[in-house]
This record gives structure tokens, sequence and C-alpha cells, in this order.
């Protein structure tokens, strides 16, 4: 059964190929058929592998399905391989099942898109892609999957292509995470130069035994690696892009910007997690840039007007958390923070896309309101993605995750009270702007009318990734709570268990659990009194504001730092100077022609006389050579 | 002899006195050659200078020819007028 693994990636690239050469042809039923029956295939194909997973686990507990040897030049010689462990399935079923659904979601969101079958073929394409970079048994295959969903998100994001500023984004988010890739790429040089393989586990196994920890080469290696991982996962000082990139069609914003891609970043250093227990250093600094991401993005989140990119700057908040959690050598809590978030992330960004489909394509939250009675389902699916991603105690997936990570900041291995304090911070903040959205959008006055309602295909997904939002956290649930860490317990055979080392009698489990209620609580009832009560109807507009609406001015300090530079480089080599020396060669010639054309008269006499005195020249050199 | 059908060539530009001068040149270069060849005794001087005046011949008739050709199409006969192909 595991042997249908190949299935995963295989199926939806066909669709992709499929729907790129004949999907304008085609009929819609059949365009979604393809799209979405492919992806529903591969989910199927991957819940059976996950089955036989977990009923007979292989020897060692993972799985290599080796298909062929990429290519073979001397030494290097890359297998094509997919492999198969505890923490790709768990990315497998969330890529594939949350995939499916926003593919569902999408034959009725792009209904009458012009680009229907067109966003289907990047839509497979980037699922397949995003299968090759989580089950690449090779950190070839890896970076050839990890270029695949950057190439389809960008498609993507300039899905509509006729507006501009869609293009720029585009190309914004495809140049900011190129910089990060390009660090990625010079990290497999460095680790295949020195190692002399690219397969993961026997990259870690040679690490591991020829690597003193903290010696400059992991160092090297494992900063370039997690500059990969910024780029892509929007963390502090590359996540300009992501906000930009909410451009896109809404689906696109739930399954790439949101659920998959993005935390793409987080897997690659969960997998190469020796490298960083190898660098202690690099490990502190993706703490510290998980933290500051956290909480920057958090403050930026409190202030956007736009419905999708308050959801946007949250996203890059929650992956701080989980770049916080794997600074802290708390793998297993990413990746758990990781699958609950994918599921209340995509239910809030598909329960946006509902909302601002129903009121032709509003975005600011400050026209909307008073939506509560006229679209339950988005309400209802706000209320509970919104209460998991603040972090509802005990009812919500996200309060189970978030507490871990919480408690991970103190207790654990790397911990301090300056990450809880951080933690809890970006908890309140987090309950703060999203009760904000939810009261300024679905209480008060009705400000726009309600065209059209959501259909069964919008529904649907919707109701699944509520019960899932809901009950995924009950996977791994801390001891006080009679639970048992079984997805932790399941990670754990690939990742190192979490560790408890600072605990006293101030610092318990319970406190941060109560802690974090607490904290919850009052982020709530500050958005009550302040967006319910109070009821602003106007966003705040002192500097600060201003300041943390436009991202902490990081757009502009680039535009400063690197943009204008450049541009101004450029401006001052147009003319380019190594083109001036073909210029003057060019030059030379036209102008000994000129020299030449004069003495073309036209005159007879002239060239009598030419022929005359070159003749006695020439009789006069032979009398003188004589 | 020689100079002074070049001194004309040069100097004049009605096209029937080019021709002439040219007449006169090769009619100077004529006489060079029957004077070397009766200087050195042989014969070759003077079989050239029958080449020489076949040639004269012919390129007086084909010259004569461009020129009507030339008044026709300029009505002149300065040579400087055909100059429509100068650079």
């Amino acid at each position: 059964m595991l042997n249908l693994l190949w299935l995963a990636p295989a199926l939806p690239l066909t669709s992709a190929v499929l729907l790129a050469i004949f999907g304008s042809r085609w009929p819609r039923k059949l365009v979604s058929l393809a799209g979405v029956g492919s992806i529903g295939l591969a989910a199927v194909a991957s819940m059976l592998v996950a089955w036989s997973f977990l009923t007979a686990p292989p020897p060692g507990n993972a799985f290599v399905l080796p298909l062929w040897t990429w290519m073979a030049a001397g030494s290097f010689r890359p297998e094509f391989g997919l492999y198969l462990d505890p923490v790709s399935l768990l990315m497998l079923l969330v890529v594939t099942f949350v995939g499916f659904l926003i593919h569902l979601y999408s034959t009725e969101y792009m209904r009458g898109d012009e680009g229907y079958a067109r966003f289907f073929a990047y839509m497979n394409l980037f699922v397949a892609s995003m299968l090759l970079l989580v089950l690449g048994s090779n950190l070839l295959v890896l970076y050839m999957g990890w270029e695949g969903v950057g190439l389809c998100s960008y498609l993507l994001i300039g899905f509509w292509y006729r507006d501009a500023a869609n293009v720029r984004a585009a190309n914004k988010a495809f140049l900011v995470t190129r910089i990060g890739d390009t660090a990625f790429a010079i990290g497999l040089f460095l680790l295949f130069t020195q190692l002399g393989t690219l397969d993961i586990q026997q990259l870690m196994q040679r690490a591991q035994s020829q690597w003193p920890a903290g010696s400059t080469l992991a160092i090297a290696a494992a900063a370039l690696l997690l500059g990969g991982a910024v780029g892509k996962s929007a963390q502090l000082p590359l996540q300009t892009w992501l906000p930009d990139a909410m451009a896109g069609p809404t689906p696109t914003s739930a399954l790439i910007h949101a659920a998959t891609m993005v935390t793409a970043g987080v897997y690659l250093i969960a997998r190469t997690h020796v490298l960083f227990t190898l660098a202690p250093e690099v490990q502190l600094v993706v703490a510290v840039i998980g933290a500051a991401t956290l909480l920057m993005a958090a403050c930026s989140a409190l202030v956007q007007r736009d419905i999708k990119r308050v959801l946007a700057y949250s996203t890059i908040s929650q992956i701080g958390y989980m770049f916080l959690a794997l600074g802290l050598g708390a793998w297993s809590a990413a990746m758990f923070h990781f699958m609950t978030h994918a599921f209340f992330k995509a239910l809030l960004f598909l329960a946006a896309g509902a909302v601002i489909q129903s009121l032709h394509h509003e975005q600011d939250m400050f026209r909307m309101g008073g939506l509560r009675r006229e679209l339950p389902v988005a309400f209802w699916s706000f209320v509970i993605g919104g209460s998991a991603l603040a972090g509802l105690p005990l009812l919500t997936a996200g309060f189970f995750s978030k507490d871990l990570i919480l408690w991970q900041s103190w207790a654990g291995l790397n911990g301090s009270i300056w990450f809880w304090l951080c933690g809890m911070l970006g908890a309140l903040l987090t309950s703060l702007y999203t009760y904000r959205l939810v009261f300024l959008v679905f209480y008060g006055t009705a400000k726009s009318h309600v065209s059209e309602r959501p259909g069964l295909a919008i529904k649907l997904p919707l109701a699944v990734l509520c019960v899932l939002s809901i009950f995924a956290g009950y996977l791994d649930t801390p001891p006080h709570f009679g639970g048992v860490p079984r997805l932790s317990n399941f990670l754990n055979s690939t990742l190192p268990a979490l560790e408890e080392v600072h605990v006293g009698p101030v610092i318990t489990e319970v406190t941060t659990a109560l802690t974090a209620s607490l904290v919850f609580l009052a982020g709530f009832s500050l958005a009550y009194l302040l967006y319910y009560r109070r009821r602003v109807e106007q966003p705040a507009e002192s500097a600060l504001a201003r300041f943390w609406a436009a991202g902490w001015g990081f757009d502009t300090l680039y535009s400063w730092i690197f943009v204008r530079p450049f541009v101004w480089l450029a401006e001052v080599n147009r003319r380019d100077i190594v083109d001036s020396l073909y210029t003057a060669l060019a030059s030379l010639t036209q102008a000994s022609n000129g020299l030449l054309q004069r003495t073309e008269t036209g005159h007879v006499r002239w060239y009598a006389s030419g022929l005359a005195i070159g003749s006695a020249v020439f009789l006069g050199l032979v009398w003188w050579m004589r | 002899m020689f100079l002074l059908g070049l001194a004309g060539l040069l100097t004049r530009r009605n096209l029937i006195f080019t021709l002439m001068c040219v007449e006169v040149m090769l009619n100077a270069s004529g006489l060079a050659f029957v004077a070397a060849g009766s200087r050195w005794g042989q014969v070759d001087g003077q079989v050239m200078f029958l080449f020489i005046v076949a040639m004269a011949a012919a390129e007086v008739s084909v010259g004569l020819a461009m020129v009507l050709q030339f008044h026709r199409e300029h009505p002149t006969l300065d040579s400087d007028a055909g100059d429509e192909m100068r650079g």
C-alpha cells in the first residue's frame, strides 16, 4: 500500500499538464472534474498510505520509495525518490486534504472567471510541487518542489494579470522569495561539496558524524538554509511580499499563502533539524526572528482595513510562532501548530472569500458590517476559525498548539521568560485583531448589500474545516487536560522529543495555560469594548497606526536601500559602459567612411589626376629604390 | 608629348578635348615604343604600335558613342556635369 505514494504527486501533475494543454477547449464540468478529482484521488491515495503507515509502521518508521536516478555526473548522482516519515506524512495529509477542500471551494468561487481552466492548471501544479517538496528524499528534489511552488505562487498572485498592481505584487513576491532561494541554493552547494551527498537522511548522518557542534561549516549551512526558509515563510526581514500577495484570488491565498507553501520554511527547518542542533547560534536566531516577526506582524494586523491583509499579517505572525518553536527546539510543537494553523487559516481565508464575493469584491472592513444574519455560514466560520486563531481555551485547536509553543518557550531547552512574554503579548494582539475583524464585519449596521449567497461547494469545505479547527487540537493535549500527546509521540520517532528543563513551582503547564486563557480573554474584551460597544467607524489615524499599517515601513526602507540605488545605477548605466567600446568602433568606421567619401567627387578629371599622381609616385619609388 | 596630353586631359573639361588628349597620349606612348624598338633593333616596338593603333580605333569609337550618350543626358559636354554618382 505504501507504494501508492508516488500517485500523490503524479496525479495532480498529470491533471495540470492536461489542463494546461486541453483546458481551454474542455467544457467547465470536465475541467472541474479533472482539477478537483485529481486532488481528491491524491487525498485518497495519501489516506491509504497513511492508514498502512499507521497500522504497519515500516522499519525505522520511515519509508523510502526510490524512483530513478535523476542524473549521473561523476560522484553527483542524486536519486529521485520519495521519503515518508511521520513529519512528511503529516504534511502530505494536510496538503492533499486541505488542498482538496480548497479546490472544491474554487469550483464555485471561480465559476464565472474566464481563466477557469488556467486557474485549475496552476493550482494542480502547485499541489504537485508542494507534494514533491514534502516527499522528496533528496534535497535537490525538495528544491525542485520549492521552486515549483514559488513559480505557482507567482502565477497565481498575478492571475488577474490585466491589473498592473497584481503583476507588480507577483513580481515582488517572486523577487523577494528569490533572495531566500538563492541562499538556499548556496546552502545546497555547500552541503554537497562538504558532505558529498544531497540525500537528506545520509546528509544528516554525515553532518552529525563529521561536524562538531558549533563548527563554522555547520553554522554557515544552517544559516543559508535559514535564509531560504525566511524568504519562503515570509519572516523578518523578507516578510514584505506576503501582504501584497493577497492580490491573487482568495482560494489561492488560502491554499498557498496561508495553509501550505508559506509553511515550507518551517518544514525545511524541521527536516534538517540536525544541522540546526549543530549550530545553536543559528537556532537562537531562528527563535529571535520568530518572536520579532510574530509581534511585528500582529501589530500590523491590528490596523489594517483590508480583510485579507489582516489575515495575511496574521499568517506571518502565526508562522512566527512556528519559527519560535523551531528555534527553541520544540520541533513537534511547530509541526502541530502548522497543522492546526493550516486548518483554521484556510477556514478563515475561505470564509473571507465568501464574504468578499457576496459583497461584490469589497475588501474594506470598514465598509462591511451587520453581516451576521445575512451570511450565517461565513459568520460561524469566522467565529470558529477566529477563536482557533486567537486560542479560545479548551475548545479550539489553536489553543492547544499555541499553548504547547508557549509552554515550550519557557520550559523548553532554550526557553526563557523573554520568549514567553513575547508569545503572550503576541497572543493578546492576536485575540484583539481577530475579534476586531469579527466585530467590524459581522456586527453593527449593514453598509453593503449582499448580492449572492454562497452555495454548497463553498459551504461544504467551510463546514469540514470548522470541524477540523475544533477537533484537530485533541490530537495532542497536555497532560493536565486529560490528554495524551499522540501527535508529539508520533512525530518524535523522527524529531527529537520535547524536553522540559525550566520547570519550577510557578512555571508549570497549568500557569501557562491559565495565562494564555486570561490573555485571550483580555484581547477579546478589549476588542469587544473598542469595536462592539464604541463601534469605531473609521480606522485609527495616528502616526503609529500609519506606521503599523504600512508594515513597519519595511517597504519604504527597502525602496530606499535597494530599489532606488539600483534604479539610479541603471539610469547612470543606461548607455552601457561595455557598449561604448563597440559604438566607438562603429563611429570610427563611419568617420573613415566619410573621409573616403569625399574623394568620390564624380569628376573624371579628379580620377585621372589621381591615377597620374599615383603612377608618378610609383615610378618615383621604383626610380628611388633602384 | 605624353605630358602635353596629360596636361590637356587634366585641365580641359570638354569631353571631346579629353578624348583628343587621350589620343595624343596614346600616340606619344606609341612613338616611344617605335623609338625604343629602333634604338635596340627590335621589331617588338613596331608590333606594339600596331596594337596601340587598333586599340585606339576601338577606344575612339566607344568613347565617341559615350560622348553622344552623355550629350543626350546632359545638354552639355562638360565632364564635371556628370557627377551624379559622387559619394
